[in-house]
């Protein structure tokens, strides 16, 4: 695999409401290098950061002191809504990544133009259509021939599975994925986990997931990183991360201090 | 008598309607209770009323009102996504600042058109004329709407309005949209500011007192009436001014009744309150009505927490530890 760096944190930090008593450094000095064409996964206990490591790259709020380099542009400054010229995202709640109120063309039109100028051309054109409606026809989910169904008619494996398709149809410089199968039942979440392995191996696409559950962190991608009170504690790639055993991977936790739940265990 | 006040009713109906458009595209595209109303509905009459009194031409004096009416929405949409400060707040800061611009503006509370001796483009002494100049007026502006809310831009407002965590992250230019649909919105209340001077013979810094909830009362009675015919984008840009020209056939109906219209203001508050509230109670009453028997709706694909479930943190969901 090429060594280019796609995504480059330096020194990254984050504090939420200093000075006060609710004062909450979430991302301690964080240096992270990910390659193109990695598939991360993320794992930390609940609060370890990992969520506002993906708003901070997403820049949903400004960080501290650090650099984000993506693809080689400085995009520390950069507002939310032109980062995500470059960005693919799907959250944890379903109902953030879609407009519910319009029809699945229309999302996946907005999706289609990401990047790009909002004109005062048609919103959506014949000719996409036909694209949309191959699009949607690999979920297998029958939302080929719903295209103006508004999004909000929905289930949530739908919507997620929508929001997936809308992040990663124009080929992000990188996908972010948080906990996006958590709130799904276990079989739709395995539907949706196996759609996401397909997309980003078929576009080769540089992804970060974070995952509640240790087996899928294993599993999948090529590097896993574990994340405690806001710093990067373990970082494995290649054959040793494939190796890993879910045991191994709780002992490690533990050892951080971390907090065992149910949810990381079971699959 | 009643019948003889109707062609009256129809055309203040049909001029309310065009603000009951602006109110439309902030309360229900954008999502965002604008108060700025109440102030640039008068700018617009002020600015109309004291432009033809220089001379200047009706249709030119309409053209400046309605620019005048998107200044107003900058401001507030300025004070919003520049300055942080909460929609309601920002609407009413504006209100506020109108207030004494509209008072400078006229130089006095009161500014007459004169009707007899210019021309003026609807008067209410001719309402049979005023009423299909009127619906002329609105045929072209939610023809245009329709067209704008249907392109690649106007699509991103209403995404905005819709959800505007996913917009930002599908790169939508949230703030500008805010504010290029304030300014829209405020524009045509404007002219209808403008369009009621000319209509009424005179400009009032208290014509807009109250105008938001009158706006709402259209909006909402209109979406009543359409909301279960059709969903269609002009049809419901339509059914605004349809609750307007409803709500001005009441209000002629109370004064034929000679009740006392001072209580009129109150009742459409307590109207608009009522439906209002109207979602809020089905939401709690329905949740236990699916607790209690229709269980099998929740296996079905078009589950009911579709619209339930997005006021929920993404982290409470899911603590089971
Ligand atoms: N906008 C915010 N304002 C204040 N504090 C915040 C904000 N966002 C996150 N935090 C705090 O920062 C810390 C890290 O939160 P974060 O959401 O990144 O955790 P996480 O690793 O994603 O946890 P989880 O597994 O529960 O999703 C937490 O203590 C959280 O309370
Ligand atoms: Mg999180």
């Amino acid at each position: 695999m090429a060594d280019k760096v796609m995504l480059k944190l330096e020194n990254v930090c984050k504090t939420f409401n200093p000075g006060s008593v609710n004062e909450k450094s979430a991302l301690k000095n964080i240096d992270l290098e990910v390659y193109e064409g990695d598939f991360i996964t993320v794992i930390g206990g609940n609060g370890a950061g990992k969520s506002t490591l993906m708003n901070a790259i997403c820049g949903t709020f400004p960080i501290d002191t650090g650099k984000i380099i993506l693809n080689g542009d400085d995009i520390t400054r950069l507002p939310e809504y032109k980062r995500a010229k470059y960005l693919g995202r799907v959250f944890q709640d379903p109902m953030l990544g879609t407009a519910p109120n319009m029809e699945i063309e229309e999302n996946l039109a907005l999706a289609y133009r990401r990047g790009k100028t909002r004109s005062l051309m048609p919103r959506i054109t014949r000719k996409e259509r036909e694209f949309y409606r191959e699009q949607l026809s690999r979920l297998e989910l029958g939302l080929e021939n719903r295209l103006t169904v508004k999004v909000g008619l929905l289930s949530g494996g739908q919507r997620q599975s929508l929001t997936l398709l809308m992040a990663t149809m124009k080929k992000p410089d990188l996908l972010l994925l948080d906990e996006h199968t958590a709130a799904l039942d276990p079989r739709t979440a395995t539907k949706v986990l196996e759609l996401t392995e397909e997309i980003t191996a078929e576009n080769k696409l540089t992804t970060i997931m974070i995952t509640h559950n240790m087996m899928d962190a294993i599993r999948c991608g090529n590097r896993l990183v574990m994340m405690q009170e806001g710093r990067i504690i373990y970082d494995v790639s290649g054959e040793e991360k494939k190796s890993l055993s879910v045991r191994e991977l709780l002992e490690k936790f533990r050892e951080s201090g971390g907090e065992i739940n149910d949810r990381m265990v079971l699959s | 008598m009643f019948f003889d006040a109707l062609p009256g009713a129809i055309s203040l109906g049909l001029i309310w309607g065009i603000m009951a458009i602006g109110v439309f595209i902030t309360y229900k595209v954008l999502d965002f209770p604008d108060l700025t109303v109440d102030g640039s509905i008068c700018t617009g009459g002020a600015v109309c009323a004291v432009l033809m009194g220089l001379g200047v031409n009706a249709w030119w004096a309409l053209i400046v009102a309605v620019i005048a009416g998107a200044l107003a929405g900058l401001v507030t949409g300025i004070f919003h996504t520049l300055l942080g400060i909460p929609a309601i707040l920002a609407g009413i800061l504006t209100q506020l600042i109108l207030w004494s611009v509209n008072l400078k503006i006229m130089g006095q509370a009161n500014t007459p058109v004169d009707t007899r001796s210019t021309y003026v483009i609807i008067t209410q002494l001719e309402a049979g004329w005023a009423i299909l100049i009127l619906f002329a007026f609105i045929a072209f502006i939610v023809g245009g709407l329709y067209w704008f809310f249907g392109t690649e831009f106007g699509c991103g407002i209403r995404a905005t309005g819709n959800n505007p965590n996913m917009s930002r992250a599908q790169g939508i230019n949230v703030s500008l949209d805010k504010i290029v649909a304030l300014m829209i919105s405020n524009a045509l209340v404007a002219l209808a500011g403008a369009l009621l001077a000319q209509y009424q013979g005179f400009a009032d810094i208290n014509m807009g007192r109250g105008a938001i909830v009158i706006g709402l009362a259209a909006v909402i009675i209109g979406e009543a009436i359409v909301s279960r015919i059709s969903i269609n984008f002009a049809v419901q840009l339509s059914s605004a001014v349809i609750g307007a020209i409803l709500y001005y056939i009441v209000y002629q109906f109370v004064i034929w009744l000679e009740l006392d219209t001072e209580y009129l203001k109150m009742f459409s508050a307590i109207v608009v309150a009522i439906f209002l509230a109207i979602p809020y109670w089905k939401k709690t009453y329905f949740r236990n009505f699916i607790k209690k028997g229709k269980k099998p709706l929740i296996g079905g694909n078009a589950d009911g927490g579709a619209s339930g479930g997005a006021g929920e943190t993404p982290e409470g969901a899911q603590n089971n530890g």
